[in-house]
């Protein structure tokens, strides 16, 4: 008994405990933390004996074995006999070519979409919408395994092969377009161009700092792609313009010269880049919408051509709103790709479902399949975020 | 007069402007003419393969109607297949009821349990006398759409779960929640569902089997929370501190103040990027047929190994468009219109 009578029993512990808002958190986490462990445990545990009454052995020793299937587009040498390793890599190069080809076609006409859309043409702004809406409503997969039929079904006999673009042929036998041959002038060419890029980027330097300075501009907007270009002719026509397109020929029965690619491939690349195309278009339309129609009224306010209005006012506005969606679009376009497995195009995911059958390692395969796709969107999205810190627009 | 006026701004303004609206328009016109005459003029609706068609020139839509029902319903067996089109019909009824917001939402969840309910035990079959049907047979639009309705109604919950735990102040919350949402975003669903169905019985205990629908659902599910939870994030983000605050000031806790005052509006603010990934999940389904599922397109694929239909391919495709453009359509016609509701509120 106190002499103040006022005593003060704590509260039972539990109660306490409960009405504190740290203990509360700490407790929940852990419990979080603990299921987690234990459903993961639990996995695990299963998985051990699974594949201990199956006799599998775990582990990436496979990779080195043999692979003994062949690969029918391959960017570097593959046969049969390199490791499973070997044939990932191939996959993975295929992989990066279709999503980059891909990235470039999309990117191309989303672009040609999205400006469509803003037209001020009424017929050319519902006829962009309307292939917005049509590529956006439909599965990939089915435009896909549309493309890919078309090519190997309706494809005519070499003989009268589709000419879409001049020297570039569709024939039931594949697709065919030039190249140009390699020659010994062509590191001058390469060297030239490199040479002029740089002058080009010194001259846009000075440029800039002599208007800063005089308020003079120089027209490096001509004279630079000049400089890129004028270099690698000169060269190219010194050296006796030797160089000519490796044209794909009709032969008796089959096209020879150039290069030839897979309908598997062009079903694959076609659908990609026209299906986020329309994607790309939504995004450059609400990129350059964001920008407010103040800012434009007021770089016409200060004379500015129309042109310039847009290339220093409106556009890079624009592409700091456009570029995060865009990145993300690229990187479902790279995702997407998988699909190829569906129509059979080697890329890392249907390489890397081959081996798993072959092998038996589904696990090992799958982890391995699951960190290559995860560290590319990582890295973009980290890059995304450097980017967005840089360019975000600072406010008070 | 005025049509005239708009004609003319919107068409011919300018030399430019009229020689692309005519240049469109004759392309226009020969497009379109080139299609009816394919798909209506030339059309046949009765042949016996894709052949005789080719001779008429036009559209084979014979071959849709021969193999409508498979296409539908895939290898559901015949005699019962009134039981997946009754399930078609309650899933229209479904989406006509909620569409048309006859009903409070509350009410309206309920009704979309007793109607999936029902759907299910249609399916399925063992009671008042219809036979059992085992998932391996529930194929086609069916399965596509309680594929879809499964995942979104089970998702929905863990994405919510997700975005608040990606928000949260509990480190290994935050941490957990973000490191899930980053794996399942980072890979490719169809990766995923060789996981689901190939990796998945490994890690549960011998013995222990799930059909390859439920495991397939499982995987969307799980796919599907990630990116609601991106969505959902989205809104959380927006809702500006002063509400967070005023709710503290009310001496709300954190479950009053999430239910009664953030997520209300994080919801409504994100309702048309929900409906954006509702519409990517309901066409990334077609996915399954990769893994060897019936769905729609599997059953179009698998008619047209059929050789004396193998070259109508166009029609069966164009037909599966169609039926995804017509879901697909209607859901973001109907996100724009709540769109344009909540707007005056939300000033």
């Amino acid at each position: 008994m106190s002499k103040t009578g006022v005593s003060v029993r704590p509260a039972p512990r539990r109660a306490r405990l409960w009405h504190d808002e740290r203990a509360r958190g700490v407790i929940l986490q852990l419990a979080v933390v603990a299921l987690v462990v234990g459903l993961l445990a639990w996995f695990a545990a299963n998985a051990v004996e699974n594949l201990r009454r199956e006799g599998i052995a775990t582990g990436y020793g496979f990779l080195g074995r043999e692979a003994s299937f062949a690969i029918g587009v391959a960017l570097i040498p593959f046969s049969p006999a390199n490791s499973y390793a070997h044939a990932l890599l191939v996959g993975f190069l295929n992989t990066l070519l279709v999503a980059a080809l891909g990235i470039v076609l999309a990117t191309v006409l989303g672009f040609i979409v999205g400006i469509a859309r803003l037209s001020s043409n009424w017929l050319v702004s519902r006829l962009a919408l309307v292939y917005v809406e049509a590529m956006r409503n439909t599965p990939l997969l089915l435009q896909i395994f549309l493309w890919w039929d078309v090519l190997r079904l309706s494809a005519p006999q070499p003989r009268a092969a589709w000419q879409p673009l001049p020297h570039v042929f569709i024939s039931n036998r594949g697709v065919y377009f030039p190249v140009p041959f390699y020659g010994p002038l062509d590191l001058w060419i390469l060297l030239a161009a490199a040479l002029g890029l740089a002058a080009a980027v010194l001259l846009r330097h000075r440029a800039r700092r002599r208007q800063e300075l005089t308020g003079k501009r120089l027209p490096a907007l001509w004279l630079a792609p000049a400089l890129v270009l004028l270099p690698p002719i000169a060269v190219f026509l010194a050296g006796g313009a030797p160089h000519l397109l490796d044209l794909p020929r009709m032969t008796r029965f089959d096209f020879a010269g150039g290069e030839s690619v897979t309908f598997e491939f062009t079903a694959l690349l076609l659908a990609l880049g026209v299906y986020t195309a329309a994607f790309v278009g939504e995004i450059v339309r609400a990129g350059i919408l964001a920008v407010s129609r103040g800012q434009s009224e007021a770089a016409e306010a200060l004379g500015l051509r129309r042109g310039q209005v847009l290339r220093l006012v409106v556009l890079p506005q624009a592409i700091r709103v456009i570029v995060p969606p865009l990145t993300s679009e690229y990187l479902n376009l790279t995702k997407n790709s998988s699909l190829a497995v569906a129509i059979g195009f080697p890329d890392l995911f249907s390489v890397g479902s081959t081996i798993a059958n072959q092998t038996g390692q589904v696990v090992e395969v799958m982890s391995i399949l699951v960190a290559v796709y995860l560290s590319l969107s990582l890295a973009t999205s980290l890059a995304m975020n450097l980017y967005n810190r840089r360019t975000a627009l600072v406010e008070r | 007069m005025a049509l005239w006026h708009w004609a003319r701004s919107r068409l011919f303004g300018g030399p430019l402007n009229s020689l692309l609206t005519i240049a469109v328009l004759f392309l226009l016109a020969r497009g379109l003419a080139a299609f009816v005459d394919w798909a209506v003029v030339r059309a046949s609706l009765t042949a016996a393969n894709a052949r005789q068609c080719e001779a008429a020139g036009g559209a084979c839509w014979a071959f849709i109607i021969d193999w409508l029902r498979f296409i539908l319903f895939g290898r559901y067996p015949y005699a019962e297949q009134w039981r997946p089109a009754l399930v078609l019909a309650i899933f229209v009824a479904l989406l006509l009821v909620s569409f048309a917001r006859l009903l409070p939402a509350r009410m309206l969840a309920a009704v979309w349990i007793i109607g999936l309910a029902v759907v299910l035990l249609l399916m399925h079959g063992g009671v008042f006398g219809m036979p059992v049907v085992e998932t391996e047979f529930w194929n086609g639009l069916p399965l596509t759409l309680i594929l879809a309705v499964g995942g979104l109604g089970a998702g929905f919950p863990l994405a919510l779960l997700l975005a608040l735990g990606r928000r949260s102040q509990l480190p290994a919350l935050r941490a957990l929640s973000v490191a899930y949402i980053e794996v399942a975003r980072g890979v490719p669903f169809i990766a995923w569902l060789f996981l689901g169905l190939i990796v998945l019985p490994l890690f549960l205990p011998p013995g222990v089997v799930i059909a390859k629908l439920w495991r397939a659902e499982v995987v969307f599910t799980l796919f599907i929370a990630a990116y609601l939870a991106e969505v959902v994030r989205g809104g959380l983000q927006a809702i500006p501190r002063g509400q967070y605050e005023a709710a503290d000031a009310l001496g709300l806790g954190y479950l009053q103040r999430m239910r009664l005052v953030v997520l209300p509006q994080a919801l409504s603010l994100t309702i048309p990027a929900q409906v954006n990934t509702f519409i990517g999940a309901f066409k990334d389904t077609t996915l399954i047929s990769i893994i060897g599922l019936f769905d729609p397109l599997q059953d179009v694929n698998t008619a047209l190994n059929d050789p004396a239909w193998r070259l109508a391919y166009v029609e069966g495709y164009v037909f599966i468009a169609a039926l995804y453009f017509a879901f697909c359509y209607l859901m973001s016609l109907y996100s724009r219109r709540l769109e344009r509701r909540l707007a005056p509120a939300r000033r």
